[in-house]
């Protein structure tokens, strides 16, 4: 065809829409110095908050005493709980259903608790006056060690609920137990593993960590006394939620309040929940009539603000002699600090671990969970993964491993065997999911073949025998993961959050000119959310990316959604982005076919514009349909080119992977050297390449932290030993490899575009693989499992009890 | 607490101040100047998110008393853009090779790379490695800023040969 029309193809390079390596909007005032994070706000009178923290991890507060901190020059106000209890906002609401105290009711629980909260001019007066503070504390025995919450003797650590038989899920069992969740055919496996040819059991811990984002938690809080709006501008995840739950705790009506995310310096799960720093940043504001700051620091993020995982998982699994396994069973005891604080769905008080037969046909399996109390701080966040998803992974991926060596098969070959079949999907679990679509075998194979696992074992074997001949301290270790992760959370009939629903949204404007705006109800904090959703819009609406704005994060704006956390952006907001669309372009369509004097089913889409079938020349492009939108619409039509969607997704999301990671340890050392990292991921429709890779490559360091080196660690009186950045591993570009990535695409049937989701995989996928590599190391010395973090300090403990320490 | 007049330059740009003997240079910057793209994120000088030039050297302006910049010449990520509003060559790098994500470690280490490309014009790999590794970064492993880093050291060593 030779007329004046572009190719198709060239229109649609222009757009810049899916599977595009767009370049992100985001970084032009990133990469100047023009982010606008919260602590980069600055407004007139504006006055600094600061806490007065436990610093013991079980202790009674006798008294309280602020009057030099008050007579300090430049100081405004403290508050104590006695300051809070008129109020009714001493204790607040947690997300999981328990309460919280906002500043310490008569005890304090854990070390960093919130005592009292100081106002002043400056964020150095505010600390002065926080040393001037002395508070009389009794200390108490401090229970640390989940394993004793339920002891016959543990202390009551919660004074509030110590008589309460019930909680928020059900029966309490116990002072310091939190909740029973069961799930599964207890029976059917209880069968399965007594009549099972061969049964591996382990205890696998998965130890308590930290999301730890580079920019710590903060808000600035405004209350306006002449016209009673509050505006709260802050680091969270979930603006339209933090506004309900702040209008349900302060009285104020909701609709004068507005919640505002600024740019967000990383988020991983530490900025859904709701602080005490908020709280009483609110609370001041209210009473002295001013904006108030409070942002915390380092060590008070490490030990206050959301800890991850401390789960600790008994696992059984059951199999026949060729290793097809046949059943699984798993309880749980998770350690859920002093207050459960989890961020997950309401009828889900152990998110989504049920999801831990993996990405294995398994024909019945049980798992039950029981949460306790400890003096640690509250939390439980899902830390770059859905809900508890990272746990259920590294259980399932460990204990495959430990059953392939019981059964002296290779951990490649008993994945192949066991993993979900392409015909087999939509595949119900045994625990009750519904995985939407996966061709794992596919994925195993080439990343198999990428690596070229066959060579890899014999270079081990090789190693092996150099090892036993004594011509070599290292010794090399190969490991294999293979996940599914489920995310997108989700569908309203199942999933909400304080009885919130868990759709997400997207509303369009369409300017006459052929421009356009969408905003969202997540939020990003790195993801690149201004880049891909208007992406997804392109390729939907023919308007090309660049002419496409993006925002999200303020409530007065954007419409309701749920946030961004658990991977869910691109399979909810991402859906509502494509079918706010989509009723834009049948609105056009419609439009079209007045212009062009024909039937609507007489016009086809072609990229940028509705041309009649058959009459390529007879076309109106979505400018054209813009500009007659605003002026010369059909009889009957109302004006305007505007579009909303709340998207209730069907179903959740189902992405999956492949990882292998090999790795060279100095056995005299404990030094764990990565050698190589390859990360195969299937996240269904792929939006923009460039971002996804990056993703990965974020999510694999996270991964990499985790298994290598992070834990919070509490001492017996409930000191945590290494809240800052000296102890607190985050890994430097010289521990952190070059990572190979690479992918498969197996579109999601039930999302609109078939994209999935794919922020967390490789931290879902990757702890598993980097422990596994190092467990393999030592395997064929009888090692079955040795727990994370893999420090030198460990492996070489590691080393030392298997015999191989240098003479 | 008595505040001691200070004269610096930050940015090409003469600034005088009066600082608390125990004001820190990241607060100078960030409060009383405006500078808000040097960050904070760890107190302990571990992140270096508040990098900043002084005196020809990378120094992580958490740790440094205002005080000590007295006479200073301070270059921050702001400055790194040219009058006419034209980035750096690390600038453009890093949104070319993906460099960043939340964007918070970015002026830090875009600030670090800087002074890494005038200490030395052609590292390697290797070399980029250890010359961040004061600067951390939470969102994208470092592989991309790694490559980000050696395309503009690339593109400025051809730049420096064109003009010759």
């Amino acid at each position: 065809m030779t007329s004046e029309i572009e190719s198709s193809q060239a229109r649609t390079q222009k757009l810049e829409g899916l599977g595009t390596r767009r370049k992100r909007v985001e970084d032009i005032r990133f990469t100047q110095g023009k982010g606008n994070y919260v602590d980069d706000l600055k407004f007139p009178g504006m006055l600094f908050g600061g806490f007065v923290r436990s610093p013991y991890g079980h202790a009674r507060v006798k008294s309280i005493n602020k009057e030099a901190a008050i007579k300090l020059p430049g100081v405004k106000a403290v508050l104590t709980a006695e300051d809070l209890k008129p109020l009714k906002l001493h204790w607040m609401p947690t997300l999981a259903g328990d309460v919280q105290a906002v500043l310490a009711d008569e005890k304090v629980l854990f070390q960093g608790q919130e005592v009292a909260f100081v106002v002043a001019e400056d964020r150095y007066i505010a600390a002065d006056a926080v040393d001037l503070i002395e508070v009389d504390y009794e200390e108490l025995p401090a229970l640390v060690d989940p394993t004793r919450s339920m002891a016959g003797d543990a202390p009551v650590l919660r004074d509030d609920l110590k008589d309460k038989t019930s909680g928020a899920h059900g029966p309490r069992k116990h002072h310091n137990h939190v909740f029973t969740w069961e799930v599964g055919d207890a029976a059917g496996t209880a069968r399965a593993l007594a009549q099972a040819a061969v049964v591996a059991k382990e205890q696998i811990v998965y130890q308590r960590v930290h999301p730890c984002p580079l920019e710590t938690c903060g808000c600035v809080a405004s209350m306006n006394k002449v016209d009673g709006h509050l505006t709260l501008w802050g680091t969270f995840q979930a603006p339209h939620a933090v506004r309900t739950v702040a209008s349900l705790i302060s009285g104020i009506p909701e609709h004068k309040i507005r919640i505002v995310s600024p740019d967000i310096g990383g988020g991983f799960g530490n900025k859904v929940g709701v602080y005490p720093g908020y709280i009483c940043a609110i609370v001041a504001s209210i009473v002295l009539g001013v904006p108030v700051k409070w942002v915390e620091d380092r060590m008070e993020n490490l030990q206050a603000t959301a800890f991850a995982r401390d789960y600790h998982m008994t696992g059984e699994i059951a199999a026949s002699p060729d290793g097809r396994i046949t059943g699984l069973r798993c309880h749980v005891l998770a350690d859920h600090g002093a207050f459960d604080a989890c961020a997950d769905p309401t009828k889900y008080p152990a998110g989504f671990f049920s999801i831990c037969t993996g990405s294995y046909d398994i024909p019945v399996a049980h798992v039950t969970v029981d949460g306790v109390y400890t003096n640690k701080a509250p939390g439980g966040v899902a830390y770059r993964c859905s809900f508890r998803v990272t746990e259920a992974s590294y259980f399932i991926e460990r204990m495959i491993d430990v059953l392939a060596r019981k059964l002296a098969i290779d951990p490649a070959e008993i994945r192949r065997r066991n993993l979900i079949r392409k015909e087999q999907f939509p595949y119900r679990s045994a625990l009750g999911w519904e995985y939407d679509s996966g061709d794992y075998v596919t994925a195993l194979d080439k990343s198999l073949a990428a690596v070229d696992y066959a060579s890899l074992r014999d270079e081990q074997r090789r190693n092996r025998e150099a090892f036993a001949r004594g011509e070599t301290r290292r010794l090399m270790g190969i490991g294999v993961s293979f996940f599914t992760e489920i995310v997108g959370a989700g569908p309203i009939k199942n999933c909400d959050i304080l009885g919130l629903g868990m759709f997400d949204s997207c509303e369009i404007r369409v300017h006459p000119t052929g421009s356009a705006i969408a905003r969202l109800g997540t939020v990003s904090q790195g993801q690149g959310h201004a880049t891909t959703f208007a992406q997804i819009l392109a390729s939907e609406i023919g308007i090309p990316a660049e002419n496409i704005t993006i925002e999200e994060g303020d409530t007065v704006t954007a419409p309701y959604g749920l946030g961004t956390y658990g991977s869910r952006s691109t399979p909810v907001a991402g859906a509502a982005t494509a079918m706010a669309g989509r009723k834009i372009r049948a609105k056009a369509q419609m439009i079209a076919a007045y212009l062009l004097e024909v039937h609507d089913d007489d016009l086809e889409w072609d990229v940028d514009r509705f041309r009649v079938k058959g009459v390529p020349e007879m076309s109106k492009t979505m400018t054209e349909l813009a500009f007659a939108a605003y002026n010369n619409v059909p009889p009957g039509m109302e004006p305007g080119l505007e579009a909303v969607s709340y998207y209730d997704p069907p179903n959740m999301t189902y992405p999956f992977g492949a990882y292998v990671c090999v790795v060279d340890i100095d056995i005299d050392t404990g030094v764990t050297e990565i050698r190589r990292f390859y990360a195969l991921d299937d996240c269904g429709t792929r939006i923009n390449p460039m971002i996804i890779e990056g993703q990965v490559h974020g999510g694999l360091t996270e991964a990499l932290a985790i298994a290598m080196g992070q834990e919070m660690d509490y001492d017996e009186y409930g000191n945590l030993k290494n809240a800052s950045l000296l102890d607190f591993f985050l890994p430097t570009a010289v521990e952190t490899p070059s990572w190979e990535t690479d992918y498969t695409t197996t579109p999601s049937p039930h999302h609109p575009i078939g994209a999935k989701g794919v922020g967390e995989s490789p931290n879902v996928g990757g702890v598993s693989a980097f422990s596994n590599a190092v467990n393999d190391a030592f395997a064929h010395l009888g090692l079955t499992h040795t727990a994370m973090p893999h420090d030198h300090w460990r492996v070489w403990k590691t080393a030392q009890s298997l015999g191989l320490a240098a003479g | 607490m008595a505040k001691m007049h200070l004269e610096l330059r930050v940015n090409k740009k003469e600034v005088e101040a009066l600082a608390e003997p125990r004001l820190l240079l990241i607060h100078l910057l960030r409060e009383q100047l405006g500078i808000t793209g040097p960050h904070i994120g760890c107190d302990t000088s571990h992140c270096g998110a508040c990098t900043v030039d002084m005196n020809g050297k990378s120094v992580k302006s958490c740790t440094v008393f205002a005080v000590q910049a007295q006479g200073a010449d301070i270059i921050t990520i702001e400055g790194l853009v040219d009058g006419d509003g034209s980035l750096h060559p690390l600038q453009e790098a890093f949104r070319e090779h993906h460099g960043l994500q939340c964007g918070f470690c970015t002026p830090g280490m875009i600030t670090r790379a800087y002074r890494l490309l005038q200490e030395n014009p052609n590292p390697s790999e290797t070399e980029i490695r250890h010359g961040i590794a004061g600067n951390l970064c939470r969102c994208t492993g470092y592989l991309t800023i790694v490559r980000a880093i050696r395309a503009a050291a690339e593109r400025m060593n051809g730049a420096g040969e064109a003009a010759e």
